[in-house]
């Protein structure tokens, strides 16, 4: 799963490749789209990492309540899936085990691990590969009710433009409303699996998506932030109910190797 | 669009002819460093010992990059630019010792723009995530430096045609800020 999900990336993102090349105005934009599109055929073709940062493994779990795992311990069998995938498929491994101590532990361990209990008797494993130099750029506010939609539109947008070339655009935009600050940060995680393409299920979600990706394309950075109109491919929004004291927004972005991949046992 | 051919080491007249947007195709040997090694390499220099850096910087270029592992049968990993304002607390260390050109990707800051005007410097973007079609340019590399770094090790690569853009020049001009005023809609 870990190579796959490194050397394969989904046809959304090529498909949202093939259309921002359609549209996109600059000359050097165009030309960036095409580059991209030519990477990923060398990285399928080749199997060799799409990128170099082939990322923290973060990996989202639906565990059916029906489902009983005989024979060890789920945590590990999944540490040692990545520790095996990362070593045998020459991927980068980008993780030190403390963050201040900052030593490589040499094997891309531990993943973060995401857990759902759901009814069922199914496991669904979802493996999603995050480069740093997107989530460097994701940023959380705790806003104010009273900031109300307008409130949410500015935080994106200001999140899109401090963000401009460095988190590798064109990016997706996952944005997480509501919730406490953790549940807000996951729900913008969790907007990034979503299908490029696809439309919100809430038709006001769905506008809001709609007139955010116009809003931050409009800004001009464009692909890589060398200027155009192609600064992200998509925004994807996810809410929840939220305390009437708050209003947390969390925007968290991915780079254009928006990779995943996804078993069902 | 004008596509320049340029080959290491760099003269001050090589660079300061640049302007930003202009394409640029590297030839020559290039050194590779980022967060960890750049921390080590501003260590020696504020300890005095610049003969012990793993490169004499005069005239290099340093290319921001952590390679994945080299598959079998190929000359290195994948290899695209990683994110430049983490090496912007040492980078002007680095111009003043003559280092002419750095590679990566992404903004940096007024300290930096300011060292390449001072010290005739430039800063180049590479295409952030076309890590495997950048490979193909890599024509061979050896780490020469901290192999404990892993990917953070310091390369010594030997390029051929290596595409970048200028992003800022000797003039203090900057591409990225010069883009959104072409592409942004009022």
């Amino acid at each position: 799963m870990c190579q796959e999900a490194n050397f394969n990336l989904g046809e959304d993102v090529m498909e949202a490749f093939k259309k921002g090349y359609e549209q996109e105005v600059s000359a050097t934009g165009k030309e960036i789209l095409q580059i991209l599109i030519k990477n990923a055929e060398i990285a399928r073709e080749e199997q060799v990492p799409m990128c170099q940062d082939c990322g923290y493994a973060v990996i989202f779990l639906e565990l059916g309540q029906d489902v009983h795992i005989e024979g060890g311990d789920l945590y590990e069998a999944i540490t040692e899936g990545v520790r095996k995938g990362y070593t045998d498929g020459y991927l980068r491994k980008s993780i030190v085990s403390h963050p201040l101590e900052r030593k490589n532990t040499g094997d891309n361990t531990p993943p973060v691990i995401h857990t759902k209990i759901v009814p069922g008797e199914n496991l669904k494993i979802t493996l999603a590969p995050k480069g740093g130099g997107s989530e460097n750029m994701s940023q959380i506010k705790m806003m104010k009710p009273a900031d109300g939609v307008e409130g949410v539109k500015n935080f994106v947008i200001d999140v899109a433009k401090n963000a401009g070339p460095n988190p590798c655009p064109p990016v997706i935009l996952g944005v997480g409303i509501g919730g406490t600050m953790e549940k807000a940060a996951l729900l913008a995680k969790e907007a990034l699996l979503r299908e490029i393409g696809s439309k919100n299920e809430d038709p006001e979600m769905a506008k809001l998506e709609e007139e955010l990706l116009e809003k931050v394309n409009n800004l001009g950075v464009g692909p890589q932030g060398l200027g155009g109109r192609t600064f992200a491919l998509a925004v994807h929004i996810k809410t929840y109910a939220a305390h009437i004291a708050s209003l947390p927004v969390a925007v968290n972005i991915n780079c254009h190797a928006a990779r995943h991949k996804e078993v069902i046992l | 669009m004008t596509q320049i051919r340029l080959t290491t080491p760099l003269t001050d007249a090589d660079v300061e002819k640049l302007r930003i947007g202009q394409q640029v195709l590297i030839s020559g040997l290039i050194y590779t460093g980022r967060d960890a090694a750049h921390k080590r390499m501003v260590d020696l220099i504020n300890a005095g010992k610049v003969n012990e850096l793993p490169f004499d910087p005069k005239g290099q270029i340093i290319y921001y990059v952590g390679p994945s592992p080299t598959k079998p049968g190929r000359v290195v990993g994948s290899c695209g630019p990683t994110t430049s304002y983490r090496m912007d607390p040492y980078a002007p260390e680095l111009y003043k010792l003559g280092l002419k050109a750095s590679i990566g990707k992404g903004k940096r800051s007024p300290e930096v723009i300011e060292a390449m005007k001072e010290y005739k410097g430039v800063y180049f973007a590479a295409i952030g995530g076309a890590a495997a079609l950048i490979a193909k340019s890599i024509k061979s590399a050896k780490v020469i430096a901290y192999p404990d770094l892993g990917a953070e090790a310091v390369h010594e690569f030997v390029v051929e045609d290596f595409p970048v853009v200028v992003v800022n020049d000797t003039l203090g001009g900057d591409l990225y800020q010069e883009g959104i005023k072409i592409y942004a809609v009022k």
